[in-house]
């Protein structure tokens, strides 16, 4: 086992079956009054086209505790609605996770049988191993919410039931 | 619910379960990777590989000429969100509704 040299850095994948369309997915990744509605409940500024901005903005409770206005930026690289995402990502509330630079994140919607989609995300994390503990929910304790697995799960809850979660980090189980 | 059915029965085997804490270990690995610190032979790997992918618990992605496969913890999430919360909440409340009522009659 000491041959593969890992060249590629860490990448987390995960992926989530969903009862809605393609489209419903897509407005809930890309749409400020969707994305303020589970995960971390920020709103989210896409300008959809390769070389576009990207703004994640942060949500109340962390404006309250002293949070920057915006939490991540990136651009867009790839905007095929709804099929593909393809943006950079760099959190920028923390000036540590700032300094580790640019993430690569790729959205993949695809339609299944009976209405259920499926969502996979594909984050290429580089060089950047904070960020990466943060997305795999390794700092909820410490009240940073629990990553993409929470993200998701939240997501879904609220594409098949329609009920926003708490998006407070702070009050996650 | 057959989502969850398949996540469950995925979880039922000792083997699977030590190849998904391998992948929490560290994640995106190649079959060989897996295979090496298995006593299976490679098909059993595969074998069991198979169940946990149709489960969603392993998704697999080509990098390069290899293929690797990655831990996706959200069907657990679910599973979690869906049962465990659900009856560990009823089983706590029992407890103190129990102890109310011990306290009530002495």
């Amino acid at each position: 086992m000491t041959t593969t040299a890992t060249t590629t850095g860490i990448t987390q994948v995960y992926s989530v079956y969903i009862k809605a369309t393609p489209e419903a997915i897509w407005d809930a990744i890309t749409k400020p009054e969707w994305t303020e509605k589970y995960g971390y409940g920020g709103r989210a500024e896409f300008d959809l086209r390769p070389g576009g901005s990207y703004r994640g903005f942060t949500n109340a409770a962390m404006r309250q505790a002293g949070g920057p206005e915006v939490g991540v930026d990136g651009e867009v690289l790839e905007a095929d609605p709804p099929r593909k995402l393809v943006q950079t990502f760099r959190m920028v509330m923390d000036e540590r996770m700032a300094a580790q630079g640019f993430t690569r994140l790729t959205y993949e919607i695809s339609e299944g049988k009976g209405g259920v989609s499926k969502l996979t995300v594909t984050h290429e994390l580089g060089d950047a191993p904070m960020l990466a503990v943060l997305m795999s929910g390794g700092m909820a304790d410490q009240g940073a919410g629990g990553g993409w697995n929470w993200i998701l799960s939240s997501l879904k809850t609220l594409l098949e039931t329609g009920s926003p979660i708490d998006s407070n980090p702070a009050n996650m189980g | 619910m057959a989502e969850d059915d398949g996540v469950f029965k995925a979880l039922a085997d000792p083997t699977r379960r030590g190849l998904l804490d391998q992948l929490f270990a560290r994640d995106g690995r190649s079959l060989n990777q897996l295979e090496s610190e298995s006593a299976m032979t490679r098909f059993g790997v595969m074998k069991h590989l198979r169940v946990l992918e149709e489960a969603g618990l392993v998704v697999r992605r080509r990098s390069g000429r290899q293929t690797l496969h990655f831990l996706n913890p959200v069907p657990i999430r679910l599973i979690h969100d869906r049962w465990i919360d659900k009856y560990t909440e009823r089983q706590a409340s029992a407890l103190a509704n129990l102890k109310h009522e011990l306290e009530e009659t002495r």
